[in-house]
């Protein structure tokens, strides 16, 4: 996957005769072992490897879970409570599951938010960023469809609030909700295709993840700097390197994880949802799980009509403009340097985007009315002007600070500064030729 | 950078304010609210909150006893079986004869008939009302609600900034809060000029409106204690909670006692990888 | 420098496994749940113990009831069927253990110790299960007068052993007991 020459050579006789038939064990050691890696990554370029384990252990809790789950109205929220009683380790497997779900969004909203501060989603990785557009959105849907499997009330309101966002398309709007639900109201048949697609959908997603590693070992990392790899000097081999780091980042993760299953498992959760399904009873505001909820206030910010686009439609077609804008921002970004390091005034807009896109989420969570609206509408406006304002004409206008030459100077420089190591560790040899 | 921080303190006081703001709006006037609870619950000391929580089996057995005399008359627990009784600190004799005192209804027999018979171990709490329709019917169009969850379906939203810190402080007692909260609040008269709704009782802690259709439910020296608890409405509300808070939640001590041995391993496994990843570096640089 | 070059690989080495063994026993312990789970769950469990009212069963009729999920036959057996099935010598049995779990363990197979005891050789409660495969046999067919299991020819005797046919065991007896004269507890 590298595309670079392969350094593997099978020392045994097996390995030579697995290579010359099928050669797995190199894709992997040039994938995951000899594959170079800038030296200058961060923490914040663990999140890929995180996700990785997560969607891992999503899949194997959620397997296991499917195993004693009833998909069935009738019996759908028994089945979960017996999965928290009576089922061996039950209580573990689906807080994990559970929490998995939310710690999964964490991880991804930090690794998006990277790609954003040091401009990874810049060419030539336009594609890599896209594949990862359309994870994050698999994700959402599976997310989505697995909140409702439990058959609370939060799960049968958001299914009818989020199937109902489908009715706000003209002429056609009830015909596709009607599609989607298998009647004319969440249902029996609304849970069972659910229930059948939140199965297959993390199978999809990680056909997507294999083509974005692919896409990520032909162009190679971005780092800090946002300069492109020029020397052997310049990166460390994947194994041990960045392995190791990964696996340090990784288990500091699960050890947040860890504390919420054990400790306040329900926390990201809503109570109202431990109340079976009731279709005949709304609860008193219903808010979506927290990762949705950004995009649930740009929806409800828009309480006026666009023309001959009413304020409904103009709610959905603004909650998903607000993730496909994601898709075109490789065009959008006009700066010549990529990494917000230099770039002084991105920077500053850039976290006054992520602290707006969580006030977007704690207004998600708010009952919408007075204050709030005006202020979910404010956020949604720099919301959009980030990425269809700030991001173009910033680029041309900004005065970028100077750019090392190199990663090596820019390592070498950054530790002058620090000056964490001595002198004459600079000059080592590297272990990877 | 520090003009950075400057333009990031600007923002962080304008969105503050505007939150103010918002907030302001919610307060309400006192004789037409618009935001429930009226009250927030108070903040209760558990034996099962933080890291290493237990419950005190003594509480819970009295709870259990309020449940059976009081609770039970309308509210179902559907989903707890009588052999889960044993956590409670009953021997398989106790729970056998406990669930005995129950009859439900099985079948069908060899004629095809449903049958009543005393309730086995491996039964549930039977439901005082045959479905929801009737339970509604007999209780003003209100069915209670069922039992088994109501510790985790009932909580107090936190706010801004107290649900932060609860990540911290470990607070995951909303529900044990409320009911607590609840049941003590009958005794508050509604202010002046509010008007109460006609079968309904004024409780500023119920969740849902200023009033709700229960009458309050417990009295002082209602259900008697073997143990020389004190028999008064405080002593009552919290011991049903705590067992409302295990009906809800019967792997809680499983939870935090794993829990405690994963986050040690995870503690030590990364100060290890730690290391590691500091010597691997070391040939880096 | 060189001082720290000598004792630097072990520690390095020490470092390494243990990071590793670390690492192994936290997989370890995180797969143990995923397998923990696919073990009858409590409720299974505690459905584990039937009563059964034999009032109506008079000698020649039999009872099929279901205890955790599988058939049990309770026979009350007719003088003919206990005379036949106390004339067989040990030595013409394929299968010479009891398989009586309310015995001990290697209790031979004769007719008393398949039934439920002095005075109640007449009750046979037997797990209606073929030792051979798993399916249900018959009752009062093949060759013996007792069962016969028509998915692979096994043939049972009215004392419920296996006397020709794969099957390699008497059919099983469960945990049982008369709890009064008209009423067993299963399991």
């Amino acid at each position: 996957m590298s595309g670079g020459h392969s350094t593997y050579s099978p020392k045994t006789g097996i390995g030579r005769w697995i290579d010359a038939r099928m050669p797995l064990p190199r894709l992997v050691h040039d994938s995951f072992v000899s594959y170079p890696v800038p030296r200058n990554l961060n923490y914040a370029y663990t999140f890929g490897g995180i996700l990785s384990i997560m969607l891992v252990a999503q899949i194997l809790t959620g397997v296991v879970l499917a195993m004693h789950y009833a998909n069935d109205t009738t019996l759908a929220f028994q089945s979960v409570e017996k999965i928290m009683r009576d089922v061996n380790s039950g209580w573990l497997l689906r807080y994990m599951h559970s929490n998995g779900a939310s710690f999964f969004f964490i991880a991804v909203y930090i690794h998006i938010m990277r790609g954003l501060y040091y401009g990874s989603y810049k060419a030539p990785r336009e594609l890599l960023w896209i594949l990862g557009c359309i994870i994050y959105l698999l994700m959402m849907a599976t997310g989505f469809m697995g909140y409702v499997l439990p058959w609370g009330q939060m799960s049968f309101w958001g299914a009818t609030v989020i199937t109902g966002f489908f009715t706000a398309i003209p002429v056609v709007g009830e015909w596709v909700q009607q599609l989607l639900l298998g009647g004319f109201a969440v249902d029996n048949p609304t849970l069972n295709r659910f229930f059948a697609l939140h199965y297959l959908l993390p199978f999809m997603i990680a056909g997507v993840v294999v083509l974005h590693v692919w896409a990520l070992h032909v162009v190679g990392q971005t780092n800090p700097t946002g300069i492109e790899v020029k020397s052997k000097t310049d990166t460390v081999a994947f194994t041990p390197y960045a392995t190791i780091k990964d696996g340090f980042a990784m288990v500091v993760f699960l050890a947040v994880f860890a504390y919420f299953i054990f400790y306040i498992p329900n926390f990201l959760g809503h109570p109202d949802n431990y109340i079976m399904a009731d279709s005949l009873k709304t609860p008193a505001h219903i808010v979506p799980e927290w990762y949705y909820l950004p995009f649930y206030a740009i929806l409800r910010a828009i309480t006026f009509n666009i023309g001959p686009i009413d304020s409904k439609l103009g709610g959905v077609l603004a909650m998903f403009g607000s993730i496909a804008v994601l898709f075109i921002v490789p065009w959008l970004d006009t700066s010549k340097v990529r990494s917000a390091v230099y770039r002084p005034w991105y920077k500053l807009f850039f976290w006054i985007f992520v602290i707006n896109a969580i006030f977007l989420g704690w207004l998600g969570s708010r009952p919408a009315e007075g204050a709030y609206v005006i202020m979910s509408q404010l956020g949604t406006l720099y919301y959009f002007a980030f990425f269809l304002v700030i991001m173009p004409v910033l680029g041309l206008i900004e005065t970028p600070r100077r750019l090392p030459n190199s990663i090596t100077e820019a390592v070498l420089e950054k530790n002058k500064g620090g000056s964490a190591h001595p002198a004459g560790a600079t000059a080592a040899p590297e272990t990877r030729g | 950078m520090k003009k950075v921080l400057n333009g990031l303190a600007a923002i962080g006081f304008v969105l503050a304010g505007t939150a103010g703001v918002a907030l302001a709006q919610e307060a309400h006037n006192a004789a037409e609210p618009t935001h429930f609870p009226i009250h927030k619950p108070k903040e209760m000391d558990w034996t099962f909150a933080g890291p290493f929580g237990t419950y005190d089996k003594g509480q819970l057995q009295r709870g259990l006893k309020i449940y059976k005399e009081v609770c039970s008359a309308c509210h179902s627990m559907d989903l707890v079986a009588f052999r889960t009784l044993e956590d409670l600190g009953y021997s398989e004799a106790q729970v056998k004869a406990f669930a005995a005192e129950y009859e439900v209804q099985d079948g069908p027999n060899g004629d095809g008939e449903m049958f009543t018979r005393k309730a086995l171990p491996g039964d549930h709490f039977p439901s005082p009302f045959p479905n929801a329709i009737a339970a509604a019917a007999a209780n003003n169009g209100a069915a209670p609600p069922d039992f088994s969850l109501i510790a985790k379906a009932r909580g107090v939203e936190r706010g801004f900034p107290t649900f932060v810190f609860d990540i911290f402080t470990m607070y995951a007692s909303n529900g044990p809060d409320y009911i607590h909260a609840l049941l003590t609040g009958y005794d508050e008269q509604p202010p002046a000029g509010m008007e109460v709704p006609e079968g309904t009782h004024y409780n500023p802690f119920f969740i849902a409106g200023k009033s709700l259709a229960m009458a309050k439910p417990l009295s002082d020296g209602q259900v008697t204690y073997e143990d020389g608890s004190p028999e008064t409405v405080e002593q009552y509300s919290r011991d049903i909670s705590a067992f409302l808070m295990w009906a809800a939640e019967p792997h809680l001590e499983a939870r935090k006692q794993t829990g405690f041995a994963v986050m040690i391993f995870l503690v030590l496994f990364a100060g290890l990888i730690y290391a590691t990843k500091r010597k691997v570096w070391a040939n880096a640089h | 420098m060189s001082a720290t070059d000598t004792s630097e690989p072990n520690r390095r080495d020490f470092l390494y496994v243990a990071t590793g063994m670390a690492g192994v026993v936290g997989a370890g312990a995180i797969a143990w749940p995923f397998i923990d789970q696919m073990r009858p769950d409590a409720s299974t469990l505690a459905a584990s113990s039937i009563e059964v009212d034999v009032t109506s069963l008079t000698p020649g009729m039999s009872l099929t009831v279901k205890w955790r999920g599988k058939p049990v036959f309770i026979r009350n057996r007719t003088p003919e069927e206990i005379k036949a099935a106390q004339d067989v010598p040990l030595a013409d049995l394929k299968d010479t253990v009891a398989r009586n779990a309310n015995i001990a363990a290697d209790a031979q197979a004769t007719d008393i110790d398949r039934t439920a005891g002095k005075d109640k050789e007449n009750w046979l409660v037997m797990v209606g299960v073929c030792t051979h495969l798993g399916c249900v046999p018959l009752g009062q067919q093949g060759d013996f007068g007792g069962w016969f299991c028509p998915c692979h020819g096994s043939h049972y005797d009215t004392a419920g052993r296996i006397r020709k046919g794969p099957a390699p065991e008497n059919l099983h007896i469960p945990t049982f007991q008369f709890v009064s004269d008209t009423m067993i507890r299963i399991g």
